[in-house]
Protein backbone atom coordinates (compact mmCIF):
# COMPACT_ATOMS: atom_id res chain seq x y z
CA UNK A 1 0.00 0.00 0.00
CA UNK A 2 1.25 3.49 -0.82
CA UNK A 3 0.03 6.64 0.97
CA UNK A 4 0.73 9.80 -1.01
CA UNK A 5 1.24 12.56 1.57
CA UNK A 6 3.54 14.71 -0.57
CA UNK A 7 2.99 18.38 0.17
CA UNK A 8 1.13 17.60 3.41
CA UNK A 9 2.44 18.81 6.73
CA UNK A 10 2.90 16.73 9.87
CA UNK A 11 0.91 15.34 11.60
CA UNK A 12 -1.19 14.48 8.50
CA UNK A 13 1.18 11.75 7.20
CA UNK A 14 1.16 10.19 10.68
CA UNK A 15 -2.64 10.33 10.87
CA UNK A 16 -2.89 8.68 7.42
CA UNK A 17 -0.46 5.95 8.46
CA UNK A 18 -2.31 5.29 11.73
CA UNK A 19 -5.52 4.80 9.72
CA UNK A 20 -3.96 2.65 7.00
CA UNK A 21 -1.63 0.32 8.88
CA UNK A 22 -4.40 -1.72 10.61
CA UNK A 23 -5.88 -2.48 7.16
CA UNK A 24 -2.81 -4.45 5.99
CA UNK A 25 -1.84 -7.89 7.27
CA UNK A 26 0.65 -8.26 10.09
CA UNK A 27 4.07 -8.51 8.43
CA UNK A 28 3.07 -6.40 5.43
CA UNK A 29 4.41 -2.92 4.72
CA UNK A 30 2.94 0.50 4.01
CA UNK A 31 4.94 3.05 2.06
CA UNK A 32 4.39 6.70 3.00
CA UNK A 33 5.38 9.35 0.47
CA UNK A 34 6.11 12.52 2.43
CA UNK A 35 8.32 15.58 2.02
CA UNK A 36 7.71 17.38 5.32
CA UNK A 37 11.07 17.65 7.15
CA UNK A 38 9.35 16.31 10.28
CA UNK A 39 8.18 13.13 8.51
CA UNK A 40 11.29 11.04 9.22
CA UNK A 41 11.61 11.74 12.97
CA UNK A 42 7.86 11.55 13.46
CA UNK A 43 7.43 8.25 11.57
CA UNK A 44 10.32 6.75 13.58
CA UNK A 45 8.85 7.98 16.87
CA UNK A 46 5.35 6.78 15.95
CA UNK A 47 6.65 3.28 15.16
CA UNK A 48 8.55 3.19 18.48
CA UNK A 49 5.46 4.27 20.44
CA UNK A 50 3.07 1.94 18.59
CA UNK A 51 5.34 -1.11 18.47
CA UNK A 52 5.60 -1.09 14.66
CA UNK A 53 8.77 -1.26 12.57
CA UNK A 54 10.29 1.70 10.74
CA UNK A 55 12.14 0.04 7.86
CA UNK A 56 13.90 3.08 6.37
CA UNK A 57 13.54 5.61 3.59
CA UNK A 58 14.48 6.02 -0.04
CA UNK A 59 14.18 9.68 -0.95
CA UNK A 60 10.66 10.73 0.02
CA UNK A 61 9.41 7.12 0.35
CA UNK A 62 9.26 5.80 3.92
CA UNK A 63 8.53 2.13 4.64
CA UNK A 64 6.73 0.93 7.77
CA UNK A 65 6.05 -2.72 8.57
CA UNK A 66 3.07 -3.79 10.66
CA UNK A 67 4.27 -5.94 13.56
CA UNK A 68 1.05 -6.17 15.59
CA UNK B 1 -1.13 41.66 43.59
CA UNK B 2 -4.17 40.14 41.90
CA UNK B 3 -4.22 39.39 38.22
CA UNK B 4 -6.11 41.79 35.98
CA UNK B 5 -7.07 38.98 33.62
CA UNK B 6 -6.98 35.21 33.69
CA UNK B 7 -4.17 34.69 31.16
CA UNK B 8 -1.36 32.59 32.61
CA UNK B 9 2.06 32.61 30.97
CA UNK B 10 3.55 29.10 31.07
CA UNK B 11 6.59 29.95 28.96
CA UNK B 12 9.18 30.95 31.55
CA UNK B 13 11.88 29.21 29.50
CA UNK B 14 11.48 31.79 26.72
CA UNK B 15 11.61 34.82 28.98
CA UNK B 16 10.37 36.18 32.27
CA UNK B 17 8.99 39.50 33.39
CA UNK B 18 11.58 41.52 35.29
CA UNK B 19 11.94 40.34 38.88
CA UNK B 20 10.31 43.02 41.10
CA UNK B 21 13.62 43.70 42.91
CA UNK B 22 15.42 43.98 39.56
CA UNK B 23 12.86 46.51 38.38
CA UNK B 24 13.50 48.64 41.48
CA UNK B 25 17.26 48.44 41.00
CA UNK B 26 16.97 49.30 37.32
CA UNK B 27 14.83 52.36 38.03
CA UNK B 28 17.24 53.59 40.71
CA UNK B 29 20.27 53.05 38.46
CA UNK B 30 18.77 55.21 35.71
CA UNK B 31 19.56 58.24 37.89
CA UNK B 32 23.05 57.21 39.01
CA UNK B 33 24.35 54.94 36.28
CA UNK B 34 23.91 56.83 33.01
CA UNK B 35 27.46 58.20 32.62
CA UNK B 36 30.34 56.54 30.79
CA UNK B 37 32.14 54.58 33.54
CA UNK B 38 35.48 55.05 31.73
CA UNK B 39 35.54 58.84 32.36
CA UNK B 40 37.10 60.57 35.37
CA UNK B 41 34.46 63.02 36.60
CA UNK B 42 32.03 62.51 39.46
CA UNK B 43 28.99 61.11 37.61
CA UNK B 44 31.30 58.71 35.78
CA UNK B 45 32.82 57.55 39.06
CA UNK B 46 29.33 56.88 40.46
CA UNK B 47 28.49 54.86 37.35
CA UNK B 48 31.79 52.98 37.70
CA UNK B 49 30.97 52.09 41.31
CA UNK B 50 27.55 50.74 40.35
CA UNK B 51 29.04 48.71 37.51
CA UNK B 52 31.83 47.29 39.67
CA UNK B 53 29.36 46.31 42.38
CA UNK B 54 27.05 44.65 39.87
CA UNK B 55 29.93 42.74 38.26
CA UNK B 56 31.09 41.53 41.69
CA UNK B 57 27.59 40.33 42.53
CA UNK B 58 27.22 38.54 39.20
CA UNK B 59 30.63 36.90 39.51
CA UNK B 60 29.86 35.82 43.06
CA UNK B 61 26.63 34.17 42.00
CA UNK B 62 28.19 32.49 38.95
CA UNK B 63 31.17 31.23 40.94
CA UNK B 64 33.93 33.08 39.13
CA UNK B 65 36.27 36.04 39.68
CA UNK B 66 35.26 39.44 38.37
CA UNK B 67 38.19 39.46 35.94
CA UNK B 68 36.87 36.19 34.48
CA UNK B 69 33.46 37.72 33.64
CA UNK B 70 32.50 39.28 30.31
CA UNK B 71 29.19 41.02 29.65
CA UNK B 72 27.54 40.22 26.31
CA UNK B 73 24.44 41.56 24.56
CA UNK B 74 22.70 38.17 24.88
CA UNK B 75 23.23 34.56 25.85
CA UNK B 76 23.34 33.57 22.18
CA UNK B 77 26.17 36.03 21.49
CA UNK B 78 28.04 34.82 24.56
CA UNK B 79 27.81 31.23 23.29
CA UNK B 80 28.84 32.10 19.76
CA UNK B 81 31.79 34.17 20.98
CA UNK B 82 32.85 31.43 23.39
CA UNK B 83 33.30 28.86 20.61
CA UNK B 84 34.89 31.28 18.13
CA UNK B 85 37.17 32.75 20.78
CA UNK B 86 38.55 29.38 21.92
CA UNK B 87 39.14 28.26 18.35
CA UNK B 88 40.96 31.53 17.60
CA UNK B 89 43.11 31.37 20.75
CA UNK B 90 44.01 27.70 20.37
CA UNK B 91 44.50 27.56 16.59
CA UNK B 92 47.97 26.04 16.96
CA UNK B 93 46.53 23.14 18.97
CA UNK B 94 43.79 22.53 16.38
CA UNK B 95 40.21 23.57 15.70
CA UNK B 96 38.10 20.45 16.25
CA UNK B 97 35.15 20.90 18.63
CA UNK B 98 33.01 18.22 20.26
CA UNK B 99 29.44 19.18 21.12
CA UNK B 100 26.18 17.49 22.06
CA UNK B 101 23.50 17.13 19.40
CA UNK B 102 21.15 19.28 21.49
CA UNK B 103 23.22 22.47 21.87
CA UNK B 104 21.64 25.86 21.24
CA UNK B 105 21.70 26.87 17.58
CA UNK B 106 24.25 29.61 18.37
CA UNK B 107 26.69 26.89 19.48
CA UNK B 108 25.85 24.65 16.53
CA UNK B 109 26.41 27.51 14.05
CA UNK B 110 29.75 28.40 15.63
CA UNK B 111 30.88 24.76 15.77
CA UNK B 112 29.98 24.26 12.10
CA UNK B 113 32.52 26.92 11.10
CA UNK B 114 35.25 24.28 11.50
CA UNK B 115 35.68 20.56 12.14
CA UNK B 116 33.19 19.36 14.73
CA UNK B 117 31.70 16.12 16.06
CA UNK B 118 28.20 15.85 17.49
CA UNK B 119 27.64 13.48 20.43
CA UNK B 120 24.20 11.83 20.33
CA UNK B 121 21.65 11.82 23.17
CA UNK B 122 19.41 9.01 24.39
CA UNK B 123 15.61 8.98 24.46
CA UNK B 124 15.64 11.04 27.67
CA UNK B 125 17.79 13.68 25.96
CA UNK B 126 21.01 12.92 27.82
CA UNK B 127 24.55 12.47 26.47
CA UNK B 128 26.96 10.02 28.02
CA UNK B 129 30.24 11.39 29.35
CA UNK B 130 31.94 8.43 27.64
CA UNK B 131 30.44 9.59 24.35
CA UNK B 132 32.32 12.87 24.72
CA UNK B 133 35.57 11.12 25.60
CA UNK B 134 35.23 8.84 22.57
CA UNK B 135 34.71 11.82 20.25
CA UNK B 136 37.95 13.58 21.29
CA UNK B 137 40.74 13.85 18.71
CA UNK B 138 44.32 15.03 18.91
CA UNK B 139 43.24 18.38 17.47
CA UNK B 140 40.18 18.86 19.71
CA UNK B 141 40.29 22.27 21.40
CA UNK B 142 36.85 22.53 23.05
CA UNK B 143 33.87 20.52 24.27
CA UNK B 144 30.39 22.12 24.46
CA UNK B 145 27.61 20.75 26.64
CA UNK B 146 24.42 22.51 27.65
CA UNK B 147 23.76 22.12 31.40
CA UNK B 148 20.12 21.33 30.64
CA UNK B 149 18.27 21.85 27.40
CA UNK B 150 15.72 24.64 27.40
CA UNK B 151 13.50 22.39 25.31
CA UNK B 152 13.25 19.34 27.58
CA UNK B 153 15.10 20.16 30.82
CA UNK B 154 17.06 16.92 31.25
CA UNK B 155 20.20 17.60 33.30
CA UNK B 156 23.46 16.56 31.66
CA UNK B 157 26.38 14.73 33.29
CA UNK B 158 29.51 16.57 34.42
CA UNK B 159 32.39 16.26 31.97
CA UNK B 160 35.99 15.69 33.03
CA UNK B 161 37.99 16.07 29.83
CA UNK B 162 41.54 17.06 28.85
CA UNK B 163 40.10 19.99 26.84
CA UNK B 164 38.19 23.08 28.07
CA UNK B 165 34.46 22.56 28.56
CA UNK B 166 31.93 25.25 27.58
CA UNK B 167 28.74 24.92 29.62
CA UNK B 168 25.64 26.64 28.24
CA UNK B 169 23.81 27.36 31.49
CA UNK B 170 21.27 29.80 30.05
CA UNK B 171 18.35 27.78 31.38
CA UNK B 172 20.06 26.31 34.45
CA UNK B 173 21.45 29.43 36.16
CA UNK B 174 19.26 30.22 39.14
CA UNK B 175 17.42 26.90 38.71
CA UNK B 176 19.95 24.14 39.35
CA UNK B 177 23.49 23.64 40.68
CA UNK B 178 25.95 24.11 37.83
CA UNK B 179 28.32 21.38 36.62
CA UNK B 180 32.08 22.10 36.50
CA UNK B 181 33.01 24.45 33.64
CA UNK B 182 35.92 26.21 31.98
CA UNK B 183 33.69 28.60 30.05
CA UNK B 184 30.16 29.40 31.17
CA UNK B 185 27.44 31.24 29.25
CA UNK B 186 24.19 32.61 30.64
CA UNK B 187 21.28 34.89 29.82
CA UNK B 188 19.81 37.26 32.40
CA UNK B 189 16.39 37.19 30.70
CA UNK B 190 16.05 33.57 31.74
CA UNK B 191 16.55 34.35 35.44
CA UNK B 192 14.28 37.37 35.65
CA UNK B 193 16.72 40.09 34.60
CA UNK B 194 16.76 42.28 31.51
CA UNK B 195 18.35 41.31 28.17
CA UNK B 196 22.01 40.67 29.02
CA UNK B 197 24.38 37.82 28.29
CA UNK B 198 27.26 36.70 30.49
CA UNK B 199 30.36 34.76 29.52
CA UNK B 200 32.76 33.57 32.22
CA UNK B 201 36.18 32.27 31.19
CA UNK B 202 38.37 30.63 33.83
CA UNK B 203 41.83 32.08 34.27
CA UNK B 204 44.24 29.97 32.24
CA UNK B 205 41.68 28.99 29.60
CA UNK B 206 42.82 30.38 26.28
CA UNK B 207 40.10 32.58 24.79
CA UNK B 208 40.25 35.77 22.75
CA UNK B 209 37.38 38.03 21.92
CA UNK B 210 36.29 37.63 18.30
CA UNK B 211 35.94 41.42 18.20
CA UNK B 212 38.76 43.95 18.26
CA UNK B 213 37.39 45.53 21.42
CA UNK B 214 39.29 45.65 24.67
CA UNK B 215 36.11 44.99 26.63
CA UNK B 216 35.37 41.68 24.99
CA UNK B 217 32.04 42.48 23.35
CA UNK B 218 31.32 45.57 21.23
CA UNK B 219 28.98 48.31 22.34
CA UNK B 220 28.51 50.33 25.50
CA UNK B 221 27.70 48.67 28.83
CA UNK B 222 24.23 49.66 30.03
CA UNK B 223 24.73 49.95 33.77
CA UNK B 224 21.06 49.83 34.87
CA UNK B 225 20.73 46.61 32.85
CA UNK B 226 23.79 45.02 34.47
CA UNK B 227 22.68 46.08 37.95
CA UNK B 228 19.15 44.74 37.42
CA UNK B 229 20.59 41.44 36.13
CA UNK B 230 22.77 41.12 39.23
CA UNK B 231 19.92 41.95 41.62
CA UNK B 232 17.61 39.47 39.86
CA UNK B 233 20.21 36.70 40.08
CA UNK B 234 20.79 37.33 43.78
CA UNK B 235 17.03 37.29 44.34
CA UNK B 236 16.40 34.01 42.52
CA UNK B 237 19.41 32.46 44.29
CA UNK B 238 17.75 33.25 47.63
CA UNK B 239 14.45 31.79 46.40
CA UNK B 240 15.93 28.81 44.53
CA UNK B 241 15.58 25.98 47.02
CA UNK B 242 12.03 26.96 48.01
CA UNK B 243 11.01 27.45 44.37
CA UNK B 244 12.51 24.07 43.47
CA UNK B 245 10.44 22.42 46.19
CA UNK B 246 7.30 24.29 45.11
CA UNK B 247 7.65 23.72 41.33
CA UNK B 248 8.67 20.05 41.18
CA UNK B 249 5.31 18.72 42.45
CA UNK B 250 3.48 21.12 40.09
CA UNK B 251 5.50 19.86 37.12
CA UNK B 252 4.85 16.28 38.26
CA UNK B 253 1.12 17.08 38.21
CA UNK B 254 1.37 18.36 34.62
CA UNK B 255 3.40 15.31 33.59
CA UNK B 256 0.76 13.00 35.03
CA UNK B 257 -2.12 14.93 33.44
CA UNK B 258 -0.44 14.88 30.02
CA UNK B 259 0.49 11.21 30.26
CA UNK B 260 -3.14 10.37 31.09
CA UNK B 261 -4.30 11.70 27.71
CA UNK B 262 -4.26 8.87 25.12
CA UNK B 263 -1.34 8.94 22.64
CA UNK B 264 0.63 11.61 24.50
CA UNK B 265 4.29 11.02 25.29
CA UNK B 266 5.90 13.08 28.06
CA UNK B 267 9.56 13.49 27.13
CA UNK B 268 12.77 14.10 29.07
CA UNK B 269 14.03 12.60 32.31
CA UNK B 270 11.18 12.51 34.88
CA UNK B 271 13.42 13.26 37.88
CA UNK B 272 16.95 14.35 37.00
CA UNK B 273 15.82 17.58 35.38
CA UNK B 274 15.26 21.30 35.73
CA UNK B 275 12.49 21.93 38.26
CA UNK B 276 10.25 24.20 36.19
CA UNK B 277 9.92 22.70 32.74
CA UNK B 278 8.05 19.84 31.06
CA UNK B 279 7.62 18.90 27.40
CA UNK B 280 5.19 16.47 25.83
CA UNK B 281 4.30 15.30 22.33
CA UNK B 282 0.64 14.95 21.36
CA UNK B 283 0.32 12.42 18.54
CA UNK B 284 -2.04 13.32 15.67
CA UNK B 285 -2.20 17.00 16.65
CA UNK B 286 -0.35 20.01 15.28
CA UNK B 287 1.80 22.02 17.67
CA UNK B 288 0.52 25.26 16.20
CA UNK B 289 -3.11 24.28 16.80
CA UNK B 290 -2.33 23.22 20.39
CA UNK B 291 -0.56 26.50 21.12
CA UNK B 292 -3.45 28.54 19.68
CA UNK B 293 -6.15 26.49 21.44
CA UNK B 294 -4.33 26.71 24.78
CA UNK B 295 -3.94 30.46 24.23
CA UNK B 296 -7.70 30.69 23.71
CA UNK B 297 -8.09 28.94 27.06
CA UNK B 298 -5.80 31.47 28.74
CA UNK B 299 -2.51 29.51 28.75
CA UNK B 300 0.59 30.74 26.93
CA UNK B 301 2.95 27.89 26.01
CA UNK B 302 5.59 27.24 23.38
CA UNK B 303 6.15 24.39 20.94
CA UNK B 304 9.11 22.70 19.25
CA UNK B 305 7.00 21.63 16.28
CA UNK B 306 8.11 22.75 12.83
CA UNK B 307 4.80 24.53 12.17
CA UNK B 308 5.63 26.93 15.02
CA UNK B 309 9.25 27.61 14.00
CA UNK B 310 10.31 30.42 11.70
CA UNK B 311 12.28 28.02 9.51
CA UNK B 312 9.56 25.33 9.38
CA UNK B 313 12.06 22.73 10.60
CA UNK B 314 11.28 20.54 13.61
CA UNK B 315 13.26 21.10 16.81
CA UNK B 316 16.73 19.55 16.44
CA UNK B 317 16.57 18.64 20.13
CA UNK B 318 13.40 16.55 19.74
CA UNK B 319 14.80 14.97 16.55
CA UNK B 320 18.06 14.04 18.31
CA UNK B 321 16.09 12.40 21.13
CA UNK B 322 13.97 10.39 18.71
CA UNK B 323 10.65 11.68 20.02
CA UNK B 324 7.71 12.87 17.97
CA UNK B 325 8.10 16.49 16.83
CA UNK B 326 4.55 17.30 15.77
CA UNK B 327 2.14 18.18 18.57
CA UNK B 328 5.01 19.32 20.78
CA UNK B 329 4.11 21.43 23.82
CA UNK B 330 6.58 22.92 26.29
CA UNK B 331 5.27 24.18 29.62
CA UNK B 332 7.65 26.12 31.89
CA UNK B 333 6.68 27.71 35.18
CA UNK B 334 7.77 31.07 36.55
CA UNK B 335 7.65 32.24 40.16
CA UNK B 336 4.27 33.84 39.38
CA UNK B 337 2.51 30.59 38.45
CA UNK B 338 0.30 29.22 41.21
CA UNK B 339 -0.96 25.77 42.12
CA UNK B 340 -4.46 26.84 41.03
CA UNK B 341 -3.10 27.85 37.60
CA UNK B 342 -1.53 24.42 37.17
CA UNK B 343 -4.68 22.63 38.27
CA UNK B 344 -6.76 24.59 35.78
CA UNK B 345 -4.23 23.78 33.03
CA UNK B 346 -4.41 20.09 33.87
CA UNK B 347 -8.19 20.26 33.85
CA UNK B 348 -8.48 21.82 30.37
CA UNK B 349 -5.70 19.82 28.69
CA UNK B 350 -7.74 16.71 27.74
CA UNK B 351 -10.49 18.76 26.10
CA UNK B 352 -7.97 20.99 24.32
CA UNK B 353 -6.26 17.93 22.83
CA UNK B 354 -9.61 16.42 21.84
CA UNK B 355 -10.68 19.63 20.06
CA UNK B 356 -7.38 19.96 18.17
CA UNK B 357 -7.41 16.33 17.05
Amino acid sequence: MILDCLGRRCPLPIIELARALPTVAVGDVVTVLADDPAAEPDLKAWCRLQGQSYEGREGDAFTVRRLS
Amino acid sequence: MSRVCSVVNLDAASGLPLHPLAREAWMAALDDGWADPARLYGSARRARQLLDGAREALAGQLGCRTDELWLAPSGSQALYAAVRGVRAARSRAGSHVVHSAIEHSAVLHACAEGPATAVPVDLAGRVSADGFTAALRDDTVLACLIAASHEVGTLQPALDLPVPVLVDACQAIGRAPLPPWDLLAGSARKWGGPALGVLAVRTGVRWVSPWPEEGGFPGPVDIPTVLAAAVALEAVAVERVAEDARLRPLVARIRAAAAAVPDVEVVGDPDDRLPHLVTFSVLYASGEALVLELDAQGFEVSSGSSCTSSVLEPSHVLVAMGVSTHGSVRVSLSRDVTEADVDRFCAVLPSVVARVR
